[in-house]
């Protein structure tokens, strides 16, 4: 007489898993509306400035960026602050070409309310900044936005 | 003809698909939400010999140099007293030689003038000033700004400025309160880069 019966062909109750696609579909469709596409991939030191007066950049599709800070790669680039449009390091001369790239891919309507975000690492010297910010007037972009993180409020 | 019952679809494998779409979207997108300071390049100069007149009692001079020092209007001074300098320069001070003009300024939805200050604040930096100092006296000139556009809306509509919704009465503020932030024609001061 065995004391200890084996449990055959009597497996545990199993959990109803039928309604574990609609959980899923639903982080699917959370992700899908609050997250945007990774255009690029960023090829240069990313440490915003923090700044307490900033506005969010709506409608993501009239911004276009220009990345500027340390390349990432230090040994094959230097580290002598770089511009990147797009997904490669550029010059400052490029930049007329680039923004009439991006105006013209833009609806005619939209042309108008394109901004140029400016990505700059904190540590970069202004000289490149107001370089950039030359040719963009040059060009007619003159809507420009700082990229800066939201300071966290201290007790002061 | 006899109807068959419809043969049922196996649907156990579709949470391994939504898993897959999710993971996709996980991978492929960002969450981060852009904000920052915008601000409005002035159009090229024609004529870069053409100087503007700008009496000197209406400019406020802020000058930052290669090394991170700031200086307002001739005297050393630090980020932290900036927002109030700037904010007490372009406060109205009627008959005070030491502030600028006050103007009247016609203001077409209040459909009456109002005394406006003529004052500028000008900001010119040397190549060598790092970013991050940039962005701070940005942010300070802006706050001063934003300080001056609620307190009006205060006194005006009884809200701040970022809680008004109407937007005729964003545009009183905005032509109340305009921002005036001239940033010089670069050229190196104060020791190359």
């Amino acid at each position: 007489m065995s004391r200890f019966k084996t449990k055959k062909g009597k497996g545990g109750a199993s959990i109803n898993t039928s309604s574990l696609p609609d959980i899923i579909f639903m982080l699917l469709f959370f992700f899908m509306v609050s997250t945007t596409m990774r255009e690029v991939t960023v090829r240069v030191k990313q440490q915003m400035p923090e700044a307490t007066e900033i506005q969010k950049l709506d409608k993501k599709s009239l911004v276009s960026f220009i990345y500027i800070g340390e390349p990432k790669n230090a040994k094959l680039y230097g580290t002598n602050s770089r511009i990147q449009l797009n997904d490669v390091f550029a010059d400052v001369d490029d930049i007329p070409e680039f923004i009439a790239k991006e105006r013209e891919s833009r609806d005619e309507a939209d042309r108008k309310f394109l901004t140029t975000s400016l990505k700059v690492d904190g540590s970069t010297k202004m000289g490149i900044v107001t370089d950039v910010k030359q040719e963009l007037r040059k060009s007619g972009a003159f809507k420009i936005n700082y990229s800066t993180r939201k300071k966290v409020k201290r007790n002061r | 003809m006899a109807r068959r019952a419809a043969p049922e679809i196996n649907a156990g494998s579709m949470a391994d698909i939504a898993f897959l779409l999710l993971i996709f979207f996980l991978v492929t997108t960002t969450m981060d939400v852009d904000t920052g300071i915008t601000r409005k390049l002035p159009p090229p100069v024609e004529n870069p010999d053409e100087d503007v007149d700008v009496k000197e009692r209406n400019v406020l001079k802020i000058l930052v140099n290669n090394k991170d020092m700031l200086m307002v209007d001739g005297k050393r001074s630090d980020v932290r007293q900036l927002k109030d300098k700037a904010k007490d320069f372009m406060a109205l001070h009627p008959d005070n030689p030491d502030y600028p003009e006050v103007a009247p300024k016609f203001i077409e939805e209040l459909g009456r003038e109002v005394p406006s200050s003529k004052g500028v604040i000008s900001l010119k930096n040397d190549r060598g000033t790092s970013y991050e100092m940039y962005i701070q006296v940005q942010n300070e000139l802006a706050r001063a700004f934003n300080e001056m556009k609620d307190e009006k809306s205060v006194e005006l509509f009884g809200v701040k400025y970022s809680q008004l919704v109407d937007e005729t009465k964003m545009d009183i503020i905005n032509a109340l309160v305009p921002v005036r932030i001239s940033e010089a024609e670069p050229e190196d001061i104060g020791g190359g880069s």
